[in-house]
C-alpha cells in the first residue's frame, strides 16, 4: 500500500477512535451543570451524589480524550507534512487558541471538579463544573473553525508558488466566521449534547431495568431525557441548515450525499437506493420527486449539481457518502423514537413496567455515537479530493520525508493501543455501572449520635 | 545582521516560556511517574500518585499549547520537527496515552494484576517520555539533514546516536530529581522519610549527567557556546543555573523542601535558557550545511500578521491561565492525604 492510503487510514481511525470521547465530555459537561445547579438549587443530597456519580464517569473519557487527541494534534506534522506548512498560518492559529482558551480551562478546573468535592465550597466547585463545561465547548469551537475553514476558506490569501505556496491570514474574523463554521459547529455541539444525554438515558434504564437505584435513575433520566428532547428537535433545524450549506457551498459533497450524477432541475431526494458509480446512476431507487430541490433550496425546480460536472477522477466514494450519511439520518429517526416513546411512557406512568422500551433505551447510547462517526464520514468524505476545499488535494498534503514503512508501522501501534484501551474502558464502566452511585446510608434513631461516635473515634 | 527583536523572537519567546513551563511543571510528573517502581507498598503509590493527582493533566497541557504555538508561530518547523523524528514522536504519544490512561484507571480496582499492570505501564509510559524529549533534544543540538525544501532527508538511525541518547539519559535524571524533591515536598511521614534518603542518590546522579553532557558538548558541538562568547553577559545563565543546583542539597538540609523544589525548578528554566542561547536562531540546525540550510525563526516564521493575533490571544489568555493555576495549586497546597476523591 502507498503512503497516502495508509496515511488517510490512519487518520480516520485514530480520529473516530478520539471522537468517541470528546461528545461524550461536552454533553456529560452540560448535563453535570444543570445536575448540580438542581442540587445549588434544591440541596438534594439526592443530586448531589448524582453529580458526583457522572462527574467520575467524566472523568474517564475525559482522560482518554485528552490522550487522544493529543496524538491528533501531532498527526498533522507527522504525517501530513506539507498540509501544515500550506495552513499553519490559518489552521494553527486557531489551534493555539483551543490549548490557550480551551484545554487549559477544562484541565485546570477539572482539577477542582474531581478533587474538589471536600476542599472547596460547593459555589466554587460548580463554578469549577461551569468552567469545565464551558471549556469543553470552546475546544469545539475552535476546532470546527479550523476544520470548517477546510471545508469553505475563507479570510486568507496564497502566497508564493508551486511547492512554496501556502495559505496566508488577511482577516481573522471571516477566517473565524468562514461561510461553513457557525452551522457546523451548531449541529456538531448539539449532537455532543445528544451524546451525552443518551448516555445517562442508557444507563438509567438499565438501573431502572435491574431495579437498581431506582430514585438516582428516575431524577436522571428526567434531566437527560429533557436535553436530549430539546437536543434531538434543534437538531431538526440544524441539520436542514448544514445541508443547505453544503448544497451551497460544496455542491460536489451534496450530490455524493444524494447519489446525484447528472446536474438536473428539480431533483428528487432518494429515501433508499443503491448508487453505482459505475454507470452513474442509483439502483433501485425510492424517491420522492423535487424533494431535494425543495430542501435544498427552498425551490421545488432549483438546479442540483451532479458529479457529471468534475472529471471522473475526483469523485468522492459516493457508495460511502451516500450510506453513512443516510445512517446519520436514521440514527436521528431512532433518538426521536427513543425519546418520544420515553416520554409517552413517563406520562403514561408505565416507564418501568415496559422492558421493551427500556432495553431499547439501553440500546439507544450507541445511535448518537453512529450518528456522529456517520456524519463526520459524509462529511470529509465528502470532500474528498481536496485537503482544503479547492485549495489543496489530499495527495499533496503528505509529508515528503515519510515512508510507508513508519506510517503501516504506527497505524499498527495505534490499532492495538486503541484496542486495547477500547477493552479497558468499556471494562472499567462497565464495572463502575455495575458499582452504580454512592446510597445513602439507612436514617436510623441513632444517626445522630454515629457521627459523634466516629468523631470520637477518630480522633 | 537582522534585526533581532520581532515579532518572530517574541513568538519565540513564548514557545521556549511554554516549553519550560512544561517542563517544570510536567517535569516533576515525570520524576514521579519513573519513580513509582521504587515504591514498594501499595498505598505508597497512592500517595506518590495522588501528589500529581489534582494537576498532572494540567501540566501536559503546557506541551498540548506548546505544540499549538509552534504549529501556529512556526509552521515549517512543525511539520519538518514532526516528520523527520516520526518514530520518536509515535512513542512519545504511545507514552503520553498509556501515562494519562495508567493514572486514571489504575486506583479504581483493587485486583492486584489490575494495578501492577497499570504500574508498569505508568513507569514504563513516562520513562519512555522523558527519554524521548531527550533524544529529541539531543538532535536539535547535533543538527539533522536537511534539504533546500526544509525537508528532513536522513532516515530514523541517523537520529540514534550516542549523543543524543546521552541527552535523553540526562532529561531522565533531571526529572527523576526533579520529582522526587517534589514528592518530598507534598508528603510527611515514612514516605517523606524515606525521599529523603532518595533525594541525594538522585541529585548526584543529575549533576554527573550534567557535567558530561556539558563537557560533551563543548567538545563535540562548540556552535551552542558561541552566542555567549558573543555577549558574556548570558554567562549569567550558566552562574545562575550552578547557583541553584548547589542550592537544592543545602535547603534539603535545612528542611526546607519547598525552596529546593524552587531552585529546582530555577535550575530547569536555566537550562532550558542555555539550550534556546546554544541554538538560536536556529531551531532545527542543519547538521549538513548549517549556514545555509539550517530552519530559523526567521525563515520559518508565520506572517506577521498572524503572528499579530497569536500575541493577542497569548496577551488575553496567558494571564488568565496563569491566575487559575497559581490558584488551583493553591487550594491543592500542603501535604497530600488519601480522601474520598483520591486515585
Amino acid at each position: 500500500m502507498d503512503v497516502e492510503i495508509l496515511a488517510r487510514i490512519q487518520f480516520a481511525f485514530t480520529i473516530m477512535f478520539h471522537y468517541i470521547y470528546p461528545p461524550l465530555s461536552i454533553g456529560l459537561g452540560l448535563l453535570l451543570v444543570i445536575m448540580e445547579g438542581v442540587y445549588m438549587k434544591t440541596g438534594d443530597e439526592a443530586y448531589h451524589r448524582m453529580a458526583r456519580f457522572w462527574t467520575k464517569m467524566f472523568a474517564v473519557t475525559f482522560a482518554i480524550g485528552v490522550a487522544t487527541g493529543i496524538v491528533m494534534e501531532f498527526e498533522f506534522g507527522t504525517n501530513w507534512a506539507t498540509y501544515s506548512r500550506y495552513v499553519g498560518d490559518v489552521f494553527g492559529s486557531a489551534l493555539a487558541a483551543e490549548g490557550v482558551f480551551a484545554f487549559f480551562l477544562e484541565s485546570g478546573f477539572l482539577a477542582l471538579l474531581l478533587f474538589g468535592w471536600e476542599r472547596i465550597s460547593p459555589r466554587l466547585h460548580y463554578f469549577s463544573t461551569i468552567m469545565v463545561c464551558l471549556g469543553a465547548h470552546f475546544s469545539a469551537i475552535w476546532i470546527i473553525v479550523a476544520n470548517s475553514w477546510m471545508q469553505t476558506p475563507a479570510g486568507y490569501h496564497i502566497v508564493g508558488e508551486g511547492l512554496g505556496a501556502r495559505a496566508e491570514i488577511t482577516d481573522f474574523w471571516a477566517m473565524v466566521f468562514n461561510p461553513s463554521s457557525v452551522e457546523r459547529l451548531l449541529h456538531t455541539v448539539v449532537a455532543a449534547w445528544l451524546t451525552g444525554a443518551f448516555l445517562v438515558i442508557s444507563v438509567s434504564a438499565y438501573y431502572l431495568l435491574k431495579k437498581r437505584h431506582k430514585t438516582f435513575a428516575v431524577n436522571s433520566l428526567r434531566i437527560a431525557l429533557i436535553v436530549a428532547a430539546v437536543s434531538v428537535l434543534l437538531q431538526a433545524v440544524l441539520g436542514d441548515m448544514s445541508a443547505r450549506g453544503v448544497a451551497k457551498n460544496q455542491p460536489m459533497k451534496l450530490a455524493a450525499m444524494e447519489g446525484i450524477y447528472e446536474t438536473q432541475k428539480g431533483a428528487p431526494l432518494v429515501l433508499f437506493g443503491i448508487p453505482d458509480s459505475e454507470s452513474a446512476s442509483v439502483k433501485n431507487e425510492i424517491a420522492i420527486p423535487k424533494l431535494l430541490s425543495f430542501l435544498s433550496f427552498r425551490d421545488l425546480n432549483a438546479e442540483v449539481k451532479g458529479l457529471n460536472e468534475v472529471p471522473r477522477k475526483d469523485w468522492p466514494n459516493v457508495m460511502a457518502v451516500f450510506t453513512t450519511y443516510r445512517l446519520m439520518l436514521l440514527m436521528w429517526v431512532l433518538m426521536v423514537l427513543v425519546v418520544a416513546s420515553a416520554w409517552w411512557k413517563w406520562k403514561k406512568g408505565t416507564l418501568l413496567e415496559s422492558k421493551g422500551l427500556l432495553r431499547f433505551m439501553i440500546v439507544s447510547v450507541l445511535f448518537p455515537q453512529i450518528a456522529n462517526q456517520t456524519g463526520w464520514i459524509a462529511a470529509e468524505m465528502g470532500r474528498y479530493p481536496w485537503i482544503v476545499q479547492d485549495l489543496l488535494r489530499i495527495s499533496e498534503g503528505l509529508s515528503k520525508s515519510v515512508t510507508a514503512q513508519p506510517v503501516l508501522g504506527s497505524l499498527i501501534m495505534f490499532t492495538t493501543v486503541y484496542l486495547f484501551l477500547f477493552l479497558m474502558f468499556l471494562y472499567l464502566f462497565n464495572e463502575k455501572i455495575k458499582h452504580g452511585p454512592d446510597e445513602p446510608e439507612e436514617e436510623t434513631p441513632y444517626h445522630g449520635l454515629h457521627s459523634l461516635v466516629g468523631g470520637i473515634g477518630n480522633d | 545582521m537582522t534585526e533581532i527583536y520581532t515579532l518572530e523572537f517574541s513568538w519565540f519567546l513564548i514557545f521556549v516560556v511554554l516549553l519550560t513551563g512544561f517542563s517544570i511543571l510536567d517535569g516533576f510528573d515525570l520524576g514521579v511517574g519513573i519513580f513509582h517502581l521504587f515504591s514498594k507498598s501499595d498505598e505508597e503509590r497512592r500517595l506518590m500518585l495522588n501528589t500529581i493527582g489534582p494537576v498532572w493533566d494540567g501540566n501536559e497541557v503546557w506541551l498540548v499549547t506548546a505544540g499549538g504555538a509552534l504549529f501556529a508561530g512556526f509552521p515549517d518547523v512543525y511539520a519538518t520537527l514532526c516528520s523527520a523524528f516520526y518514530i520518536p514522536i509515535m512513542l512519545l504519544l504511545a507514552g503520553l496515552i498509556f501515562r494519562a490512561v495508567a493514572i486514571e484507571f489504575r486506583s479504581k480496582q483493587p485486583m492486584a494484576w489490575w494495578r501492577w499492570m497499570w504500574d508498569l505501564l505508568f513507569s514504563g509510559a513516562s520513562l519512555v517520555i522523558a527519554l524521548g524529549l531527550g533524544l529529541v533534544m539531543g538532535n536539535l543540538i547535533e543538527g539533522i539533514p536537511l534539504d533546500n525544501q526544509k525537508e528532513f532527508t536522513g532516515d530514523f538511525v541517523d537520529l540514534l546516536h550516542p549523543y543524543a541518547f546521552l541527552v535523553g539519559i540526562l532529561v531522565v535524571a533531571l526529572f527523576s530529581m526533579h520529582g522526587v524533591i517534589y514528592v518530598l515536598m507534598k508528603t510527611e511521614g515514612a514516605l517523606h522519610d524515606k525521599m529523603r534518603e532518595w533525594v541525594n542518590p538522585a541529585i548526584i546522579l543529575f549533576i554527573m549527567m550534567y557535567a558530561f553532557t556539558t563537557v560533551t558538548t563543548l567538545i563535540y558541538f562548540p556552535h551552542m557556546a558561541d552566542a555567549i562568547k558573543e555577549r558574556p553577559v548570558f554567562l549569567i545563565f550558566a552562574f545562575l543555573n550552578m547557583l541553584a543546583i548547589a542550592n537544592i542539597p543545602r535547603e534539603i538540609h535545612h528542611n526546607r523542601d519547598g525552596r529546593a523544589f524552587l531552585s529546582s525548578c530555577m535550575n530547569i528554566a536555566c537550562l532550558m535558557a542555555l539550550f534556546g542561547i546554544g541554538t538560536f536562531p536556529n531551531v532545527i540546525r542543519a547538521s549538513n550545511d548549517p549556514e545555509l540550510l539550517s530552519m530559523t525563526i526567521w525563515n520559518s516564521a508565520s506572517s506577521s500578521k498572524t503572528l499579530w493575533i497569536l500575541h493577542l490571544i497569548a496577551a488575553i489568555g496567558i494571564p488568565v491561565v496563569l491566575a487559575y493555576t497559581i490558584a488551583i495549586y493553591y487550594i491543592f497546597r500542603g501535604k497530600v492525604r488519601l480522601d474520598s476523591t483520591s486515585y
